[in-house]
């Protein structure tokens, strides 16, 4: 493994033609894309396919009590039905069930027992020769039930929340309360206080969730799996149906859209390699719209916050508590609450931090967990105190500017805030605001502009990759990372291509497969540190052998140099002294009479080097809104959203991250939210007719602004991530504005009209 | 497999014929809704009677009462955008353009859209009692989720809307829909189309078995000068309407000599109250009038919980209306987010 802690050994960007780093190189799998050449999970055909459909508990608790199989089975067609009754003998304990991301407790068993635990559970599969005949033959499969009164309404669980373990990976329990925030809100200047509700949401990528099972005659299995972590599926389905690694392959090459969804494995993974394993033939099985409702999603959450001003305009004390449901077999937990004691500088904090368990199923990380959530009450709630207060919100801001991570106690590695709310402030011209709410209009259209902001860890894992430098002049690059849209093909390309001097055409990364090195699980916005730091590590050592090769070529221009000595550009191994002293890169394989070299590395973060620093990004996000005055509908017109986020490795494919966050951090604040019928216990506007997003005509002018960053600390690369940072506060921003469009403090999302009238 | 034959009909008495003799069989247009209700067994008819191939029905021409008439088979957006459909009933093009997406107008027939099913969630939820779906077995939306229902003639039996906007402006036109049935031809004036639930929710409208819409009448008095179709939904475009009001006024000067206000998403039928519209005619054209009326319009309306909102938005949204129609100052443009859809 490399030393992650020399400097990198990155050209200068803009010196040669083949420095990539930083540019808006174009996504490079876009034409695969558009041609319907790139493949998803449920486009495998492979020979024999055999087609497994699910079916879904019409009931939130309770047992089953008869399946009558018979006349299903003996069905044109149907080759068998997968119930609890006849599945075969797996896994006895938890832990095997247990993912990379599960959250403490028990997790869900498909098809394990009669019990019924959420509506909607899957109860069967049932598995054709066509899809149709599956289809149709699901929906005559009489399944009898016993029910049992449940629970799946939050309000009515106010009371009965508890402190979760640690259990989930990543989760923080909140800090200890710091100074006296019950005194301190007490002398307090100026007061507010209120609850901040969302309701549930759920992550609806574009692609539904499914696999293909491929069935080989050596009994190993290939499963093309929509997930957004191949090796966390291996692991999975290994441990459950107790199969080596080397006789499950999995793959994810494309996926359309994840958000969290694929963090952890879906239910149809487990039931296609169950029917295949028994079958012994491929089989697939796709969910329909109505079935991705049926698993995790953002968690129905129900914030309180408390705060006050010194007379001078800073924070006198803030307390900021949060309740959400779980399910009642696992503890899912996120960082609600964290965010508070450290976006601003307060002495005197309480935080705290709850769940509840509910008959539904456990939430799951949807795109900036916890933070979308948190930043929201935080957000308005500063709006509000800036209002108390009689301050400019943005103001009000910058007085209270944190210089360093008071939960942790420790200095931020970088942190350029203050410039997102400069540069954002400017770019949207928020000198010209008039404070008082309702002061500006247009006709029937109230006008408001509104801002917030938010914070978001910057992190790195452990990650892997593979270098393949052929005597043709190309090279390959693999390590099993998941790309659900957001870039990483084109980013991992351009790392590899700037760190061998090479033309962008002579590269091709290839990701998703647990034949490939290993890397995270794609989420956290680690991807582009931990990925990105593997592929420069594989690049720079296949650099070294380079040079080895070339010093032995004749007359070599670079004998005696050190690898410190020379620079990878144009295709060239270059002298720094002169760089006109130089070996063509393409000619050294030949030369050297080699074929290929092949080299494998790593790359984890240096945690000697990062001990003493918070390390995170952040945004400041600037909108406005035109509200109709007698009808309340809410208009997004203009955003304004400033990033830091350290070094953008591709400011295209980056900006593309954040205008897709500040669409989706106006679909929370305005459409979403799943609706539960609690005499059911069911969702109910369970497919995309209902469960609104924004359509283009709700988007109007949308603003990115990269702020720079230089951070040596986080990572050899200096990136932070994008996927998640740009959404914060954009909710929040809405909200706000429609405050200060028409005087109507709205706590609870979406803003549909109702609330505005 | 849910099999099911599908042929297209090539003459409108054997199409007729046939789904009157076959109580299994349905016919299909468009098919945006019927496909849909296929797909999740809310409806299964095993034999589908295709009318794409009615070449006749596709038409779009003028009328002997010197109106204009609409072929059931010609698409929404062929007719939204006909010359004379824009020219001579704007309202009309306004309003079927507020509708669903181009997508689903380029295929959707006038006639489909007539009979297009509720929205309501429950209907569609197999898993869920309906009495819309399945007679008898109770209505969800009462006592549930019912953001979307209807605040006017509903029953307790049923508070389902009926979710087309096209109707809503053929209400205010005072359209007059034209059936082939196996008894022969018949007209249906607009109003005693679509029904109200009553004891009988899984009736949408006075439709009879085997009968085929072929064509919609319209009269010769199409509104151009002023008119207007609101439509309040959550996002601005692709979605159904909250609450939405088409108006049409015949104005002299500022007096009002007829007015038009039909109102959707708020029944299980396009609602109007002729006696309103009486109230408003001799009056000028202002604000406290309009109020009077919206008032008026709401007064027998009654919500249901999540749904009571629409009460007030439908009041307000008929004053709005009826100002805009007066001014003629709404956004026509396509783009415009508050009335017409892009
Ligand atoms: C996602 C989505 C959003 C939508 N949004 C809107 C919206 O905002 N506003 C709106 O108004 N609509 C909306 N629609 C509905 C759309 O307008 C209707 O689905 C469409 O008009 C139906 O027409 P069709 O020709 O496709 O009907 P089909 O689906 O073919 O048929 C519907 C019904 O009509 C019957 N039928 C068809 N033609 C005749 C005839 N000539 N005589 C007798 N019976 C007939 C069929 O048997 C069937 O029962 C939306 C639809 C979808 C899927
Ligand atoms: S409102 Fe009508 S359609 Fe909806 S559940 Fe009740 S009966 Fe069914």
């Amino acid at each position: 493994m490399s030393d992650l802690t020399t400097t990198p050994r990155l050209v200068e960007a803009g010196t040669s033609n083949t420095s990539y780093i930083g540019k808006p190189t174009s996504r490079v799998e876009g034409p695969a894309k558009v041609t319907g050449t790139a493949k998803y999970s449920a486009e495998f055909n492979v020979p024999g396919l055999l087609y497994g459909y699910v079916v879904t508990s019409p009931i939130t608790k309770g047992r089953i009590t008869k399946i009558n199989s018979a006349p299903v089975l003996a069905l044109e067609g149907v080759v068998q039905i997968f119930s609890h009754e006849n599945v075969p003998s797996l896994a006895w304990f938890d832990r095997n069930y247990k993912d990379d991301v599960a959250p403490g407790g028990s997790p869900f068993r498909p098809l394990h027992d009669a019990e019924i635990k959420f509506n909607m559970q899957p109860v069967a599969l049932v598995v054709a020769d066509s899809f149709e005949v599956a289809r149709y033959a699901a929906s005559v499969l009489e399944i009898e039930y016993e029910q049992e009164k449940f629970d799946t309404n939050i309000d009515l669980k106010r009371d009965e929340g508890h402190k979760p373990g640690s259990g989930k990976t990543g989760f923080m329990p909140p800090p200890p309360p710091r100074g006296n925030p019950n005194d301190a809100l007490k002398n307090a200047t100026h007061r507010i206080e209120g609850e901040y509700i969302h309701g549930a949401q759920h992550h609806n990528p574009m692609e539904m969730f499914a696999t293909t099972v491929e069935y080989h005659q050596d009994g190993k299995i290939t499963a093309y799996d929509k997930t957004q972590g191949v090796y966390n599926v291996q692991q999975y389905i290994t441990k459950i149906f107790g199969l080596s690694k080397d006789e499950a392959r999995v793959v994810n090459h494309y996926m359309g859209g994840g958000f969290g969804s694929g963090l952890r494995p879906q239910y149809q993974v487990f039931l296609a390699v169950l029917a295949a394993l028994e079958l012994k033939q491929s089989v697939r099985v796709s969910l329909t719209r109505q079935q991705m409702f049926s698993f995790g999603h953002r968690p129905h959450t129900l914030q309180y916050l408390k705060m006050g001003t010194n007379p001078d305009g800073t924070l006198a004390a803030l307390h900021h508590h949060a309740l959400h449901e779980t399910s009642k077999f696992e503890e899912y937990t996120e960082n609600v609450v964290n965010w508070s004691g450290m976006l601003y500088q307060c002495e005197n904090v309480n935080l705290g931090y709850q769940v509840a368990e509910l008959d539904v199923y456990t939430p799951l990380d949807m795109r900036a967990p916890g933070a979308a959530t948190g930043s929201f009450a935080l957000e308005v709630a500063m709006d509000e105190m800036a209002y108390a207060a009689g301050l400019d919100p943005l103001d009000f801001r910058i007085r209270n500017y944190a210089e360093q991570d008071q939960n942790m106690k420790k200095p931020f590695s970088s942190k350029k805030l203050r410039e997102c709310y400069h540069e954002g402030a400017a770019k949207f011209g928020w000198d010209k605001r008039t404070p008082e709410p309702r002061s500006m209009r247009e006709g029937n259209q109230l006008i408001g502009w509104g801002m917030a902001g938010g914070v978001w860890d910057a992190s790195m894992q452990k990650a892997a990759a593979k270098a393949i430098f052929t005597a043709d002049g190309k090279l390959e690059v693999l390590s099993a990372a998941g790309e659900n849209g957001t870039g990483t093909y084109t980013i991992m390309t351009q790392i590899a291509a700037e760190t061998l001097g090479l033309p962008l055409e002579a590269v091709t990364f290839k990701l998703g497969d647990t034949n490939m090195p290993e890397a995270p699980l794609q989420g956290g916005s680690w991807t582009a540190a931990s990925v990105g730091s593997a592929v420069k590590n594989v690049c720079t050592e296949v650099g070294e052998k380079l040079l080895k090769l070339a010093q032995k070529m004749k007359g070599s221009p670079l004998k005696g140099a050190s690898i410190d000595d020379v620079h990878f550009a144009d295709g060239q191994i270059r002298l720094n002294t002169n760089p006109s002293e130089a070996v063509v890169i393409r000619d050294i394989l030949p030369a050297s009479g080699e074929e290929k070299l092949e080299v494998e590395s790593s790359a984890m973060p240096n945690m000697i080097k990062q001990q003493p620093y918070s390390m995170h990004s952040h945004n400041a996000v600037f909108v406005e809104v035109k509200v109709d005055e007698d009808l309340g509908t809410v208009h997004v017109t203009r955003v304004v959203n400033a990033v830091a986020a350290g070094r953008i490795l591709n400011t295209k494919t980056a900006r593309s991250q954040v205008l897709g966050s500040v669409v989706w951090g106006i679909s929370m604040a305005l459409m979403e939210e799943t609706v539960m019928d609690h005499t059911f216990g069911r969702y109910m506007n369970h497919n995309y007719a209902e469960y609104h997003v924004p359509v283009n005509a709700d988007i109007h002018d949308i603003d990115v602004v990269f702020v720079e960053e230089e951070d040596d600390k986080v990572n050899p690369l200096g990136v932070k991530g994008i996927g998640e940072v740009g959404m914060l506060g954009v909710a929040a921003a809405i909200t706000n504005a429609v405050y200060h469009a028409t005087g109507k403090r709205v706590r609870e999302l979406p803003i549909y009209m109702d609330k505005l009238l | 497999m849910n099999s099911f034959t599908y042929t297209n009909a090539t003459a409108v008495d054997a199409a007729v014929r046939e789904k009157s003799t076959n109580t299994k069989a349905a016919f299909v247009a468009g098919g945006t809704n019927l496909l849909d209700l296929m797909k999740e067994n809310v409806e299964r008819p095993t034999r589908l009677i295709g009318l794409n191939k009615l070449a006749d029905l596709a038409t779009i021409e003028d009328n002997p009462e010197g109106g204009l008439r609409l072929g059931a088979l010609a698409t929404n957006a062929d007719t939204a955008w006909h010359p004379e459909v824009e020219k001579r009933y704007p309202l009309l093009s306004q309003t079927i353009l507020a509708g669903a997406s181009p997508q689903l107008r380029n295929m959707a027939t006038n006639g489909g859209n007539l009979m297009q099913r509720t929205r309501c969630y429950y209907f569609y939820d197999l898993a869920t009692p309906c009495n819309k779906r399945e007679p008898g077995s109770g209505c969800s939306a009462l006592n549930g989720f019912n953001r979307i229902h209807a605040i006017l003639g509903a029953s307790e039996h049923c508070i389902a809307t009926y979710p087309s906007d096209m109707a809503v402006a053929l209400a205010a036109l005072e359209a007059t829909v034209r059936v082939s049935g196996p008894h022969g031809e018949r007209t249906i004036p607009f109003a005693d189309f679509h029904r109200l639930p009553g004891d009988q929710p899984e009736r949408d409208n006075t439709l009879e078995t085997g009968e085929l819409i072929t064509a919609l009448d319209l009269p010769a008095k199409g509104f151009e000068k002023n008119f207007t179709y609101l439509k309040l939904r959550d996002r601005t475009s692709y979605a159904f309407a909250v609450v939405s009001v088409a108006v049409g006024l015949e104005l002299e000067g500022n007096v009002i000599k007829e007015a038009r206000i039909a109102l959707g998403g708020v029944a299980h039928k396009p609602w109007r109250v002729i006696a309103v519209e009486e109230t408003l005619r001799g009056v000028t054209a202002t604000e406290d009038n309009f109020r009077e009326a919206a008032t008026a319009l709401l007064r027998d309306a009654q919500g249901y919980g999540s749904n009571n909102f629409k009460i007030e938005l439908a009041k307000r949204a008929i004053v709005r209306a009826l100002k805009q129609a007066t001014e003629m100052n709404q956004p026509l443009d396509a783009n415009a987010f508050l009335n017409s859809n892009p």
